[in-house]
């Protein structure tokens, strides 16, 4: 209501004092891996850009994404992607109607978090 | 729009700590909102001392005594005080709900503390200005829309049709669900939020009701329906048990299956 003419009178706080559930932070984490995601691709096409481009660029790329602070960006991108994945998953499970009730909700939120750690675990130690 | 710090009007100071009961032993802390309308000056959060040894269980008890005994000028809205007049529906540790059916044992922590509606513009204290969320529930035709002949008595309904209107026709309309939930923080103006959509549901499914058409049709619309994201912080604050997600997500379901 932040755009409604209201003269002088103050807004209510709200993140500020909200205690968000698990369900609205879960939610949220769905909205930041996928602008992380983003940074996932600039990453992956700066890798084929320089593969396609030079032995030495590429060298340089390659250097860096697999240096040990490039390790820990992938391995955080792929807990973003697996996330969003799951994520995705559950608002399609939503969107058949099914499954929007508390108690379930809260239950996906933890299955969430806990299958993209287990599935990004599972990635690094495959890759 | 999505603005995630609160503008320089509204900016919460430190506020007056009021004194403690004397011989109280069992002592608990309330911090409460102000904002003064008369005194030009930003809102604040004053702290009081209850003796919770000769309060009521409530958190509204605890509001009326703050108000009796300690400080009259706090301003709050209630009425019924038993969850069915939704006048008292304040953000109450962190959470909406009303503070005649939240119980003070039922707030974490020591101190207690209590602000207005979140995302609403203040009339006074814990007073929010509810103007556009009453407009919002006007907009979806809160009542029967009929198109044939009058029947000579009521419009009848069958047991299980009535069994529908079960989750929905309970809302008390207190604004607990809406304010909760950051869409329509970010885009209230046109989002119609939680309660005016649920309420929507009510009618759409209402078996007595000849204008479900008409009432999709005004809802097909990317912000009056569409923003809700399932966050479900509706559902989980609602002080009376409803779930308005899943009435959002019904509506959603519809607009999909009649196309189809």
């Amino acid at each position: 209501m932040a755009d409604v003419n209201r003269g002088n009178r103050p807004l209510s706080p709200h993140l500020q004092v909200y205690r968000m559930p698990l369900p609205a932070i879960t939610s949220i984490l769905i909205r930041i891996t996928g602008i992380a995601c983003y940074g996932l691709a600039v990453l992956v096409v700066a890798w084929l850009l320089a593969a396609a481009s030079s032995e030495r660029a590429f060298d340089i790329v390659d250097g860096i994404l697999t240096s040990f602070l490039g390790d820990l960006v992938m391995f955080g991108a792929a807990w973003a992607l697996w996330y969003h994945m799951l994520g995705r998953l559950r608002h399609v499970i939503w969107d058949l109607g099914y499954a929007v009730e508390i108690p379930i909700a809260e239950k996906m939120s933890i299955a969430m978090l806990a299958g993209a750690t287990v599935l990004a675990l599972f990635t690094a130690i495959v890759v | 729009m999505v603005e995630f710090t609160l503008p320089k009007n509204s900016r919460i100071r430190t506020g007056k700590t009021w004194p403690k009961p004397e011989g109280a032993k069992n002592v608990r802390k309330f911090q409460i909102y102000r904002w003064n309308p008369d005194d030009g000056e930003n809102p604040r959060v004053d702290t009081y001392f209850l003796d919770m040894d000769k309060c009521g269980p409530m958190v509204l008890d605890a509001l009326i005594k703050i108000k009796n005994e300690i400080d009259p000028t706090l301003t709050f809205r209630r009425s019924c005080r038993e969850g069915i007049c939704g006048s008292c529906a304040m953000n109450i540790d962190g959470a909406n709900t009303l503070a005649c059916i939240f119980g003070l044992d039922e707030v974490k922590g020591d101190t207690v503390k209590i602000y207005p509606l979140p995302h609403m513009p203040v009339v006074k204290d814990l007073i929010p200005d509810l103007t556009h969320f009453y407009a919002q529930h006007a907009s979806i035709m809160p009542w029967l829309e009929t198109k044939t002949n009058r029947p000579a008595k009521e419009w009848k309904q069958s047991i299980e049709d009535r069994k529908k209107l079960d989750g929905l026709y309970e809302c008390v309309m207190c604004a607990s669900c809406s304010t909760s939930c950051p869409s329509y923080w970010w885009n209230g103006d046109r989002y119609l939020g939680p309660a005016a959509l649920l309420h929507a549901y009510r009618w759409i499914i209402d078996s007595r009701d000849e204008a479900t058409g008409e009432r999709l049709d005004e809802l097909e619309d990317p912000f009056k329906l569409y923003r809700c994201h399932t966050i479900m912080n509706c559902a989980k604050t609602c002080p009376k048990g409803l779930n308005p997600a899943k009435a959002i997500a019904e509506i959603k379901k519809m607009m999909v299956e009649r196309v189809a």
